[in-house]
């Protein structure tokens, strides 16, 4: 595995193998140093064109605890405001020789143009409206550890899904792990055929019931003025997942931050149902195991620099 | 398997263990310091038995833990993916500092592995001495680590195979040697 | 009249414009020349005296003309040569995509002997000083004759006729705002009323503003997978039955370009039932690909209108074979690379096409039997009428228009570069069957094929 693109692309076999890791991971955070030396030497590049404290600064915190060098670039204040073209930056970044090149991008298929420009490995955080696997896996990451395993499971995402690459990588990511999702927002904001990725979709909230896991998804400000969704009073109450509507056996995520009152209740967001806490915090092992899994092994196939091509490596065990 | 040589059967592991519990009591007088670490995977299952050993030998509940070094290895980017060891979980409870720490292991051999643990032990904390306790000893050092307590020495040639198995995790307790061209195509992790 | 050098032939057909040259002569011996217009198709020697067509002899008959070149056609095809009534060359103000000599070099590669530009360009045709200067320009560097379009707005703006009189006395071969739909109906409607005066054609990019804003492509299953604002079907087809109901209130002809919907062909053929003069487009892309295409999230599949879907894609193929869809044209828009390497959301619209026409289309519908190859040349070849220019003609008299195939030739496209300037072709990297080997147009020969060798008549 070189890039870490998308769910679409990705086995059950390397999530299972990715998830594995961050349980390993997740000791390492239990020490007292928080550190093992594993990408010691390596550089990642953190390239953000879209703001966000948590995804950049778990990132930051995967790698240096990787014991990885680090840098970010983010779009405020950096030559990528003043119109270098995605293509001219990330060749001025490899001259930085980065192991991993992580992007955010307001664009889909931005990781997937960077990967074809660059010898680093690419991980996806974040692609316009397209994908943002990191997040779906630290949410199958997350669920498992409450659950043991998602087969059979019965997941609810309820939201804007349209304008939301969670929704689009969680409903891959599930139901590659067994599970069956049911989409669930206003008429307007689920997309036209959606139902072809083999999903159910509902308008309203009567079959919420029957869920074992409840998604809820950001409702942002601006859809009001694009005339998706008429007022947040009508779509808190046709969707806000409160006390009422959330049954005590069910499990509660989001993708944070969260808006109180309007997708969530206050009540819901603090009870023991939920997970949320719980997503955050798995989402710096995630990383870490995605770090690893991509930044070691040989089908990297890429000699080391100054080097003569990588010699075939002995059987024999080092001891 | 073909050729192989059978170096240490099911009777010979079981005295060399209480011999090296001995010799650990014995150069560590002061017991109630000592703590018995095993190096996963084979050396931490060693270390169980060693440490029963042990802790009846000097009558005190020695401090027991295992650690898993695969995020410490200097051969990251060379591993075929296949290799890809499965991880363990680390359980290192108590604190460090002041002990006399006995890593185990179940084969020493150029000597990284070994290296990787002293380091992974020292993220856990300080302790006051390290020692080392091997099953086998096949030579063949590529870094000055040297054993505190030897089970056999073992002299190899670099292609040949040692092959640790034990009844917890390969259903026999033996110690055999694989001779260069038939160990060329496994890769056992030690 | 037909396609012929400059000036001669009278009427619309004065409105091309190329470079001057002497006349050719030429043989090409023993190819199978294909005219379903003229019911031709046999093994004939073609043979062309001052740039006309002056016999069709019996294979091995032709007389030896002294000075002219001889062409070795034994298994090659003859066909008309094609006109294409929508094409972008950038000329004036993005010179760095394509001008008007890659241009022409372009779509001679690809069989055409007449192309139509559109006025989209930097500033745009909108006056009779621009479109002055371009046909000035075209006369020194364009190797088949162009025809030029004017704006049906000033600047564009959709506010505000162009001088329309005065630009048809300039040349204009007809009008359109291409680029952009004239989204206010009044407008669309005095504009069709000017024509009483004007006389030409309007030439209508359908696409409503307020459905279409947003969207990068198709609406449908793909965009909903994808993440990407999708443009839906019914942004088209509903601005086709408007200007449809305009233009038969107003009694006055339109020609609608690159229909990309079933719904668009089903309003076309209630117009044309209706009485409605329209005339309508399709491009080879629309024909061959689809969204599935743009999984890829590859830019060179993006274009305006978006590539729909499967069953979007069989309407416009059966609409060209029962003829709701009167030709064929690539609207080829050349871009250059730094505007198409970006994420798909923010590259340039449009894609090139006149090498890849006839090879794409000859590939994937003739090959197969979806379409009959007569079909084809006569889709092809017939892109001029409704602006006043007739399909060129294999017979004797007629000037000489034809382009010279190898129909089992494989070819990479891309492989060996393109003529055009610009490189964004969504047919890069595919093997295609058919090839164009060489092509006249009005007269003289335009391109020949690299590898092509020739003799010379002793």
């Amino acid at each position: 595995m070189k890039h870490l693109l998308g769910v679409e692309d990705l086995s059950r076999k390397e999530m299972d193998r990715i998830l594995e890791r961050a349980q390993s991971f997740a000791e390492v955070g239990r020490r007292d140093i928080k550190k093992v030396p594993t990408l010691r030497g390596r550089t990642i590049v953190n390239l953000f064109y879209e703001s966000s404290t948590r995804t950049l600064s778990s990132f930051e915190l995967a790698a240096k605890r990787l014991s990885a060098d680090v840098v970010s670039v983010k779009s405020a204040g950096s030559s990528v405001d003043k119109g270098e073209s995605l293509k001219d930056t990330v060749a001025t970044l490899s001259a930085y020789d980065p192991a991993a090149i992580v992007i955010r991008s307001p664009h889909a298929g931005a990781a997937q143009l960077v990967a074809g420009w660059t010898e680093a490995s690419v991980i996806n955080a974040g692609d316009g409206k397209h994908e943002h696997p990191t997040q779906a896996l630290l949410d199958v990451f997350t669920l498992r550890q409450r659950t043991e395993s998602l087969e059979g499971l019965d997941i609810w995402i309820v939201g804007d899904v349209l304008h939301s690459r969670v929704a689009r990588s969680c409903l891959l990511a599930f139901q590659k792990m067994g599970a069956t999702v049911t989409l669930c927002g206003p008429p307007t904001l689920i997309p036209r055929g959606i139902e072809a990725l083999g999903c159910e979709v509902a308008y309203d909230l009567d079959g919420l019931g029957g869920a074992d896991v409840v998604y809820a998804l950001r409702m942002q400000r601006e859809r009001m003025g694009e005339s998706f969704v008429p007022s947040l009073r009508e779509y808190a109450a046709r969707y806000q997942i409160d006390s009422r509507r959330l049954g005590p056996r069910q499990l509660l995520m989001h993708p944070g931050p969260v808006n109180r009152g309007v997708e969530l209740a206050p009540e819901v967001i603090d009870s023991p149902q939920s997970l949320i806490t719980a997503q955050v915090e798995s989402g710096l092992v995630v990383r870490m195991a995605i770090l690893y899994e991509l930044l070691t092994g040989s089908d990297r196939s890429r000699p080391e620099r100054g080097t003569a091509p990588a010699d075939t490596p002995t059987i024999g065990q080092p001891a | 398997m073909s050729g192989e040589k059978v170096v240490l059967d099911h009777d010979d592991l079981r005295r060399t263990l209480v011999r090296i519990a001995h010799e650990i009591v014995e150069k560590n007088e002061e017991s109630d310091r000592l703590a018995l670490v095993g190096i996963h995977t084979r050396g931490a299952v060693i270390n169980r038995r060693l440490h029963a050993l042990v802790s009846e030998l000097s009558g005190t509940e020695v401090p027991l833990g295992d650690i898993d070094i695969s995020f410490y290895r200097d051969d990251i980017e060379r591993r075929e993916p296949r290799d890809a060891p499965v991880v363990h979980d680390s359980h290192l409870d108590f604190d460090l500092s002041g002990r006399t720490v006995v890593l185990v292991d179940d084969v020493l051999y150029t000597g990284r592995t070994v290296r990787a643990a002293i380091d992974a032990l020292f993220d856990y904390g300080r302790p006051a001495r390290v020692q080392l306790a091997v099953l086998a000893d096949r030579g063949h050092r590529e870094l000055p680590i040297r054993p505190d307590y030897v089970g056999k020495n073992l002299p190899t040639a670099p292609g040949e195979r040692v092959n640790v198995r034990l009844e917890e995790t390969d259903g026999v307790d033996e110690v055999a040697i694989t001779p260069a061209a038939a160990a060329a195509t496994t890769g056992e992790d030690t | 009249m037909n396609v012929s050098a400059n000036g001669s032939g009278g009427g619309d057909a004065a409105r091309l414009i190329s470079r001057q040259g002497s006349p050719g002569n030429l043989i090409v011996r023993g190819a199978r020349l294909f005219d379903p217009r003229v019911g031709l198709d046999e093994a004939r020697d073609l043979i062309v005296r001052d740039g006309e067509i002056a016999e069709l002899a019996e294979p091995g008959g032709a007389p030896e003309i002294e000075g002219a070149e001889a062409v070795d056609g034994e298994g090659l095809l003859a066909l008309p040569a094609f006109v294409d009534p929508h094409v972008h060359f950038r000329v004036p103000g993005q010179e760095h995509k394509e001008d008007l000599e890659t241009g022409t070099r372009s779509a001679a590669a690809g069989g055409y002997c007449a192309v139509i530009a559109m006025a989209n360009t930097s500033p745009p045709i909108d006056s009779a000083a621009v479109l002055g200067s371009v046909r000035e320009r075209a006369e020194r560097e364009a190797s088949i004759p162009v025809g030029f379009i004017a704006n049906v707005t000033r600047e564009m703006a959709g506010t505000e006729l162009t001088e329309m009189a005065e630009l048809r006395e300039a040349g204009a071969i007809g009008f359109s705002d291409d680029g952009l739909p004239i989204a206010n109906a009044r407008v669309l409607g005095r504009a069709l009323q000017y024509q009483r005066l004007a006389g030409g054609l309007i030439a209508l990019h359908e696409e409503d503003p307020d459905l279409s804003s947003g969207g990068v492509m198709h609406e449908g299953e793909v965009s909903a997978a994808l993440g990407m604002a999708g443009v839906p079907a019914v942004s088209e087809s509903t601005m086709i039955a408007r200007d449809c109901s305009l233009a038969l209130y107003e009694d006055a002809p339109i020609h609608v370009q690159h229909l990309s919907a079933r719904a668009s062909v089903e309003e076309v053929a209630r117009a044309k039932a209706a009485g409605v003069r329209i005339s309508c487009e399709a491009t080879p892309h629309h024909l061959t690909l689809t969204d599935e295409a743009v999984r890829s999230l590859d830019a060179r599949f993006k274009m305006n209108p978006p590539l729909r879907s499967e069953d979007d894609r069989q309407a416009l193929i059966g609409g060209l074979r029962d003829g709701t869809i009167d030709c064929v044209a690539t609207d080829h828009a050349p871009h250059a690379a730094e505007e198409k390497e970006v994420p798909f959301e923010e590259a340039a619209w449009g894609v090139t096409g006149l090498e890849t026409a006839f090879a794409a289309l000859y590939t994937d519908l003739v090959l197969p039997g979806v379409l009959p190859l007569e079909t084809l040349v006569e889709r092809m070849t017939c892109g001029g009428e409704p602006f006043g220019i007739e399909a060129p003609r294999l017979e004797v008299g007629a000037a000489a228009n034809v382009t010279l195939i190898d129909p089992e030739l494989a070819w990479t496209v891309g492989e060996e570069g393109y003529e055009s300037r610009s490189y964004n072709s969504c047919f890069g990297g595919c093997e295609l069957t058919g090839r164009v080997l060489m092509t006249v147009a009005a007269g003289r020969v335009a391109f020949r094929q690299r590898s092509f060798a020739l003799g010379v008549a002793p």
